[in-house]
């Protein structure tokens, strides 16, 4: 800088910064652009996060073979059971247990029930959420009313099983894990009157990819 | 070339120099006047909000408008009046302050103003769209479920948050070519005034986040209209996802908003001690680690929804790291005034009340920065008394300041000193009697963005009311002061203030039209 003659000809001087202001230019936008992609980048990226640390709720899905499990007599874990319908949604949704006591290995089964009290039938999908999140890669479940799509006839109620396990790996400190759904209509032509944006719900059967229901969304 | 000059040199008048104009304080001007209109309009939605909540129940707007007004509200501040003011400081004061003729790409710097009164009027027709829902009312944040809901409001604010985007990035390539580029020779880096320094920064920061919350809210928009599912639990989606892609812009987007206040403060305050400033290279340091450390605290906003403990330990101590360079940046501006010569002009007063009233809310800031401790502040008026600690008390003051510092210089006139005092007199007080008692109130627990509240809230919420109102119309006043300056009154001379220090000050005021044509020769 310093040995730059201060009295070069305008137009040398011009050009040259022109250029060079032309050249940062051109780089500096491209970092715009790829930060425009690094924020959906975020999404498979804050999914890879969450899968490899089992954060946020996602619970786990287990075949039979679970049933062979070694039951850790030793120890009780407590599970709650909560239910929701999403906003507008005409239904009846509820566990019919609060709580109930096992031991990690244990195959159990809860139920909760469901009454359609519109004068139509709709169709829902139930999307579970378990907290702590932490515990929720250790909870499994074998058999699941969420695992599909219900559709109710006016005015028809229905009981509805989970089996599940709670998996032996469960970290020492938790002593207690919640177990919550949230109902959503999924019939798009029924969107307007029962809410949800009528999309068929993506569940992947491996692993669900519904985190935390909108009830956890508020904090 | 000498045709090109001659047609840089040419003067439209009337309302085409303004439309058409590259000049860089013309673009300036621009910019502060936008920023000032602005301020009115989101200042006007706030009290209308300050007026429901004189008492309890609802009285004067339902809540739906009211929501919208806090949304609003919140939107327009943040992206109305604070980035459109610093920007046109920038416009201002950087050529001058570097020795540059111009800003270096001065068609897109008039490309990237003229977008924003578009952009603000797409975003406040929805307030005349009261049937299809209103104005966005989610809350700025635009958090999903509520954002995916919403009316065809929120789809206007989306396009907005666009064009603004748009804007604040070509005015962020603009900075910082102007920056690396266009100094006079010998103006070293570390020579640079701290004003351009912080500018510097925040460029940088405006280039890594505004194309991330571009990015998020096109997610948003898809979710609304296009059967994504990003964000909605019933598709597979998180909104807590949202929240995360949100504040990795929001958290830098909060420095955004203060990096340069740091800056103006750093040009007022030696200026009025008549020292130069302690411990410049901390400053530049302090600023870039401030930067650096924005982009990795971003979850100390969602404490609350259920992040395991690593994660909120990791998030609480980076945030309090954060407070070490702010705490440096606050040592330096007081050592600075350590056995100064001081006077106590309306600038001097604005920057050290910006100083003593910033901590403040930088130390409510590090209170919700304790992750056990803000399961009980988060969401209440606690983080409203700190924000508006940070943003009126942080960066309002440092504009109004820095307004009243450079506006001798810019209009060639000096404005009137005693309306100046009053109008800063009545800022602090009305301003400290706004939010001081919404700590209180919010630490009782009482919910922000909640158009009613319990009964034991009403006498704090009264006092914050008639602050509010003070505060408001105190800025008539800075207007009146403004208009004055720009018509007439005691000439200034160039160098104005008798401490002032730098390129701005060598030229007359008002300075010429094209800045330094023949660069300065720097000390
Ligand atoms: C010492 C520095 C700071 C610390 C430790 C800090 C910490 C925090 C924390 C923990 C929150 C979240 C509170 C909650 O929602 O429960 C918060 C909110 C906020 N802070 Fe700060 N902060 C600091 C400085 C600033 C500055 C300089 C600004 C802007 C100029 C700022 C603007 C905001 C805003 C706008 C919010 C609320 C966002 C919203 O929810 O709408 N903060 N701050
Ligand atoms: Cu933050």
């Amino acid at each position: 800088m310093a040995g730059r003659a201060p009295r070069q000809p305008a137009r040398g001087r011009n050009a040259r910064v022109a250029e060079r202001n032309r050249r940062l230019t051109a780089k500096l936008a491209a970092a715009a652009l790829l930060m425009f992609g690094f924020g959906f980048a975020l999404v498979p990226l804050y999914d890879v996060f969450c899968e490899i640390t089992g954060l946020n709720g996602k619970t786990g899905r287990a075949e039979a073979e679970t049933l062979a499990a070694r039951v850790d007599a030793s120890r009780w874990v407590t599970v709650e059971f909560t239910g929701s319908t999403a906003q507008g949604l005409p239904w009846e949704f509820r566990p019919m247990q609060k709580k109930l006591r096992v031991h990690p290995g244990q195959t159990t089964v809860a139920n909760y029930y469901v009454r359609n009290t519109a004068a139509e039938p709709i169709v829902g999908r139930a999307v579970p959420s378990v907290t702590p999140g932490a515990a929720a890669a250790h909870f499994k479940k074998i058999e699941c009313f969420c695992f599909s799509e219900q559709t109710l006839r006016p005015g028809e109620a229905r009981e509805m099983p989970v089996r599940f396990v709670v998996d032996p790996e469960l970290a020492a400190g938790v002593a207690t894990v919640t177990l919550s759904y949230t109902f959503f209509n999924t019939d798009p032509a029924q969107a307007k009157r029962y809410g949800g944006d009528g999309q068929a719900p993506v569940v992947d059967h491996d692993q669900h990819r519904a985190h935390a229901g909108p009830a956890a969304a508020g904090g | 070339m000498a045709q090109a000059q001659a047609h840089h040199d040419e003067h439209p008048t009337g309302i085409s120099r303004w439309l058409f104009t590259t000049n860089h304080k013309d673009i300036g001007t621009l910019y502060l006047i936008l920023s000032l209109i602005m301020f009115f309009v989101g200042g006007a939605m706030a009290l209308v909000i300050r007026a429901e909540l004189w008492q309890p129940g609802l009285q004067i707007v339902d809540p739906h408008f009211f929501n919208q007004m806090t949304t609003m509200h919140a939107l327009i501040m943040v992206f109305g009046v604070v980035m459109p003011a610093f920007v046109g400081f920038a416009n201002w004061q950087i050529p001058m302050m570097l020795g540059a003729p111009d800003m270096a790409l001065p068609r897109m710097n008039n490309w990237s103003f003229w977008i924003l009164p578009f952009a603000f009027t797409l975003l406040g027709s929805t307030l005349f769209l009261q049937g299809q829902g209103g104005a966005p009312s989610a809350g700025w944040t635009l958090y999903p479920p509520l954002a995916t809901q919403g009316g065809m409001g929120t789809d206007f604010a989306i396009l907005s948050i666009h064009m603004l985007g748009i804007s604040s990035v070509l005015g962020a390539i603009n900075i910082v070519v102007t920056i690396l580029n266009m100094r006079a020779p010998g103006m070293t880096l570390m020579k640079m005034p701290l004003f351009v320094w912080t500018w510097l920064i925040t460029a940088y920061l405006l280039l890594a986040v505004m194309p991330v919350f571009a990015g998020a809210v096109t997610m948003l928009l898809a979710d609304r209209h296009f059967g994504t599912h990003f964000f909605d639990a019933a598709g597979g989606g998180d909104p807590v996802l949202w929240q995360h892609v949100f504040w990795f812009f929001g958290h830098p987007e909060v420095y955004i908003l203060i990096l340069p206040a740091f800056g103006l403060a750093s040009q007022i305050i030696p200026t009025f001690a008549r020292k130069p400033l302690f411990g410049y290279d901390s400053m530049v340091y302090a600023s870039a680690s401030i930067a650096f450390l924005s982009f990795i605290v971003w979850a100390h906003h969602m404490f609350t929804v259920g992040m395991p403990a690593a994660g909120e330990l990791f998030f609480m101590y980076a945030t309090m790291l954060i407070a070490v360079p702010t705490g440096v940046k606050v040592f330096n501006w007081v050592s600075t005034m350590w056995r100064g010569s001081m006077t106590f002009e309306t600038p001097m007063l604005f920057a050290v009340a910006f100083v003593f009233l910033f901590t403040i809310g930088g130390l409510s800031g590090l209170m919700l920065a304790i992750a056990p401790a803000d399961f009980q502040y988060h969401d209440t008026y606690f983080v409203v008394a700190h924000f508006h600690y940070v943003l009126v008390s942080g960066a309002i003051f440092a504009i109004l300041g820095g307004t009243y510092y450079w506006l001798p210089k810019w209009t060639g006139h000096m404005y009137n000193e005693t309306l100046g005092k009053w109008h800063f007199w009545l800022t602090a007080i009305g301003f400290n009697l706004a939010f001081f008692p919404q700590h209180f109130l919010g630490l009782a627990g009482m919910p922000r963005r909640i158009p009613d509240y319990a009964l034991q809230f009403t006498e704090f919420n009264q006092w914050s009311t008639v602050g509010a109102f003070i505060l408001g119309f105190a800025q008539l006043l800075f207007v009146y002061v403004v208009w004055q300056a720009a018509k007439g009154g005691q000439k200034a001379t160039s160098q104005v203030w008798e401490g002032a220090d730098g390129l701005e000050w060598t030229l007359p005021s008002p300075p010429p039209y094209h800045s330094f044509a023949t660069p300065p020769k720097i000390k």
